[in-house]
This record gives C-alpha cells, sequence and structure tokens, in this order.
C-alpha cells in the first residue's frame, strides 16, 4: 500500500472574524496528482498555505508522512524542506542569478557544497527547459521562465511533496503551455502534487483527484472524469456550468 | 564679484596643506559616526519592526528624542557628559554624537527599506525551509540594502557636513580650520568660503563612492 503523504483532520482557519477553512478532511497520497477547485474565497489557496505552514491552522490535526506535526513542538523548517511550493507570483529572488536561486537553500540550509549545489542546478535548470539561462537574473525573464526556474528552485530540496498555488495565473496566455508541460513532466515522475488552478484542462488531464471547494468546505472529490462529466453536488454543477 | 579677487584664489592654494589635513581630520569624524551610525541605526530598525512591544516602545522613544532636540544640544550633552564619566577625547565625544544622531534617521530609512520588499521574498524563503534569521540575512536583507543606499547616500552626506559642529568642541576639522583662520587675518569671509570649497569636493567624492555602490548592485536589474 502507498504512503499516505499528507491528512488533514478537521481543520479550521479563520482570519479574525472571517471563518476561512471549515472542519477541512483531506488526504493525499503518494505520487497523488490532487487539484483544488473553486471560486476565488472558496478556502483553497488558505489550505494550501496551512499544508507547509504559511498560514497557522486555529485548530485540527495535520499529518506530514504519518507524523502529526505540532507547529509549537516541531521543526517548522525540517517540514518545510519535505513540501515543495511554487507561488502565483514566483518570488524568485531578484538579486541571485537563476542558478543562485537554485543554488540557495540547498548550500544554506542543507549546508551542500557548492560545486555539488551547482551541478544539481545546472541539471534542474536543463530539466525545465532553462539550462542556458542559469547566469541571467530574473528580471531578464519571460513569466513562464520565472515559473519553471522557481519551481526548479523548489526541486533543488528533493521534496516529497510539491504544493502549486495558481502557478500560471499570473501568465499570459501564450505562457501558460510551458509551465503546465514542466509539471505534467513532474507528475509523470511520480511527484506528490497539490495544485490549486483554474485550469481545468490541466486537471482534467493530469490530475488524480479533483476537490471542489466551496465556502470553506470540500464539497465534492473525486477522479477527473467523473467530476467533470457526473458532478453530484448541485453546487458543483453551478461552478463547472460557469466556468466550462 | 568677490571670487574673482586675487585674494580668495591665493589663500585657497596657499593653504592647501592646512585644509588637507583638516579635511582628514572631517572625513575620520563622517567615517567613523557613520559606521557606528549604521550599526545603532540597524539595531533600533530591528527593534522597530520586532513583534517584541518594549523594544518597539524602546526604538520610538530613541527616534523621538533624537528628531526632536537640535543636533548641537545632543554633541555638547555627549561632550560634557561623556568626559565627566569617562576620559573621551573631543573628537569621540563628537563622534559618538553625531552617530546617535544619524543612527536615529538611518534606522528609519533601515525600517522603510526592509519592509517595502514583499512579504513573497520571505514566504519564498520559508517555503525552502530557510529559518526566519537565514531569510532575512540572505533574502530581504540584501534587497532591503539597495533600496535604501540612495536615501543613506542623502544622509552620509548630512552627516559629512554636520560633522562641521565638532569646532565648537575644539576638534580641528575644517570648520575650525577656517574660523580660526579668518579669526587670525580678519577675514572671515575668504577664509568660510575656502571651507565652502572643500566641502564640496568631499561631498563631490561621497557622492562618487555611493553612485558607484548603487551602480555595482543595479546589475541584477
Amino acid at each position: 500500500m502507498s504512503e499516505q503523504m499528507i491528512r488533514v483532520n478537521k481543520l479550521n482557519k479563520s482570519f479574525g472574524d472571517l471563518h476561512v477553512l471549515k472542519d477541512i478532511d483531506f488526504h493525499v497520497e503518494e505520487s497523488e496528482v490532487v487539484v483544488l477547485i473553486g471560486a476565488s474565497g472558496s478556502g483553497k489557496s488558505t489550505m494550501l498555505r496551512c499544508l507547509n505552514f504559511l498560514e497557522m491552522k486555529n485548530s485540527g490535526e495535520l499529518f506530514i508522512k504519518g507524523k502529526q506535526i505540532d507547529p509549537k513542538r516541531d521543526n517548522l523548517n525540517k517540514v518545510r524542506q519535505q513540501v515543495g511550493m511554487v507561488f502565483q507570483h514566483f518570488n524568485l529572488f531578484p538579486h541571485m542569478t537563476v542558478l543562485g536561486n537554485v543554488m540557495e537553500a540547498p548550500t544554506q540550509v542543507k549546508g551542500i557544497a557548492k560545486s555539488q549545489a551547482k551541478k544539481e542546478g545546472q541539471e534542474l535548470l536543463e530539466k525545465v527547459g532553462l539550462g542556458d539561462k542559469a547566469n541571467d537574473y530574473p528580471s531578464r525573464l519571460s513569466g513562464g521562465q520565472k515559473q519553471r526556474v522557481a519551481i526548479a528552485r523548489a526541486l533543488a530540496m528533493k521534496p516529497e511533496i510539491m504544493l502549486f498555488d495558481e502557478p500560471t495565473s499570473a501568465l499570459d496566455p501564450e505562457l501558460v503551455g510551458e509551465v503546465l508541460a514542466t509539471m505534467k513532466d513532474l507528475a509523470k515522475e511520480g511527484m506528490t502534487m497539490v495544485v490549486v488552478t483554474h485550469e481545468m484542462g490541466f486537471a482534467r488531464e493530469v490530475a488524480d483527484r479533483v476537490v471542489y471547494m466551496h465556502d470553506g468546505k470540500i464539497v465534492e472529490s473525486g477522479a477527473p472524469k467523473d467530476l467533470f462529466e457526473n458532478p453530484q453536488e448541485e453546487r458543483t454543477q453551478a461552478f463547472l456550468s460557469s466556468i466550462l | 564679484m568677490y571670487l574673482y579677487s586675487a585674494n580668495f584664489w591665493t589663500a585657497l592654494i596657499d593653504s592647501r596643506g592646512m585644509f588637507f589635513e583638516a579635511a582628514q581630520m572631517t572625513l575620520a569624524l563622517t567615517a567613523v559616526s557613520i559606521l557606528i551610525a549604521i550599526v545603532i541605526g540597524l539595531m533600533f530598525a530591528f527593534m522597530k519592526i520586532s513583534k517584541i512591544k518594549p523594544l518597539e516602545w524602546l526604538a520610538n522613544i530613541y527616534i523621538y528624542v533624537v528628531r526632536g532636540t537640535p543636533l548641537i544640544v545632543q554633541i555638547f550633552v555627549f561632550y560634557y557628559g561623556l568626559t565627566e564619566v569617562w576620559m573621551i577625547s573631543g573628537f569621540w565625544s563628537v563622534a559618538l554624537g553625531l552617530a546617535f544622531h544619524n543612527g536615529a534617521y538611518i534606522a528609519e530609512i533601515f525600517r522603510g527599506s526592509i519592509q517595502s520588499i514583499g512579504k513573497g521574498q520571505a514566504e519564498a524563503g520559508r517555503s525552502l525551509g530557510m529559518s526566519g534569521t537565514l531569510t532575512m540575512r540572505r533574502i530581504i536583507l540584501p534587497q532591503a540594502f539597495r533600496r535604501a543606499l540612495p536615501p543613506l547616500g542623502n544622509q552620509f552626506i548630512i552627516g559629512l557636513k554636520d560633522s562641521s559642529l565638532a569646532a565648537f568642541i575644539g576638534v580641528s576639522e575644517i570648520f575650525a580650520v577656517a574660523t580660526t583662520q579668518g579669526a587670525n587675518t580678519f577675514d572671515y569671509m575668504t577664509w568660510l568660503l575656502v571651507s565652502a570649497v572643500w566641502y564640496l569636493i568631499l561631498v563631490f567624492l561621497l557622492t562618487l563612492v555611493v553612485s558607484a555602490i548603487e551602480k555595482k548592485m543595479a546589475v541584477s536589474d
């Protein structure tokens, strides 16, 4: 049986009076690609950010690889090394070269030798098709290239789980494809992925499971074929008909 | 025009050795006080953005006092205050007074530039497993320093010119030498203008240094 990479029980999160996540139960198996869909404000990004503790839950349990994580007791920096994250706005470090971005965490956090980090970083950049950009600064890259560097930067820590927070939402339409292609390759290699996106084509083609969220709750989840073609809940039907 | 009288030009040229020495004193005062001010400024900037309230209050009080009182008062308080408890030269009491003064302004410059770096940068660092301190040192501060450089350069120029107040404590920097020469020759105007020329030269050099650093840091644009 494959290992459960993420398990969330009765997760609640509020921002002040705003109750954003309501008793969420959620899990991700090893090598599974889960796509979170839902209208903006439904809580999908907040949920993703709770998974690597960029947001702190108010209540509930969170397990990473079977181990319950307590933010007060556990070293979150260690936890985050296993959980890579890609942001909507890339958040590349503008004062470092492309290769410098990719090498930063392995050398500074893991203490890996510069020569080795450089070699591995270059390989990762080749993998996302940007080997020739290693010595450029991020300001010289297109949005799609920036996002692919961000993916390589996260992969450099050799995470076991990758979180994607609307990775193509800030891109010009013609640049979306290259980022999705990189993500597809990653899924094929067996990476465990949780993806918040509005790209229904990607969800249909790559996801093992699609989760529809509305108003801080998971309304429905299932294989993409089932969920897209035969949604059970009225809310899901309404959402899908509004976007497809 | 006064500047065309032979008197001024002869004075400027003949006194170059004396003023060159005084300029070194001015530069030493400026360099020492600014270096200390940068350390003080960084420390109080961190206190001001700290989540520990008493530290924030302390930083606010410091900035309030420095901004609310004249520099000359601060320098004299340092001079009379420090020399009473501690054998310290006029040079060092002025240097510390200037550092105490500029530190408050530099603290505000650093605070603003640190806070101007987007939240996403810190999140990216943390999401890679970097600690808060490491993220500050490797990700936030290098970018904040770059953004702080133009206002810092401005503050350095102010610091350089304010070092002329050391004349009132008897430190032989440019302004002190000029007023002494003026008193000796009964020709204040000539010597004040000579001192102005020397300040202009020093500020020009300082501007060159700052813009060279700015250029060097702009490679990532």
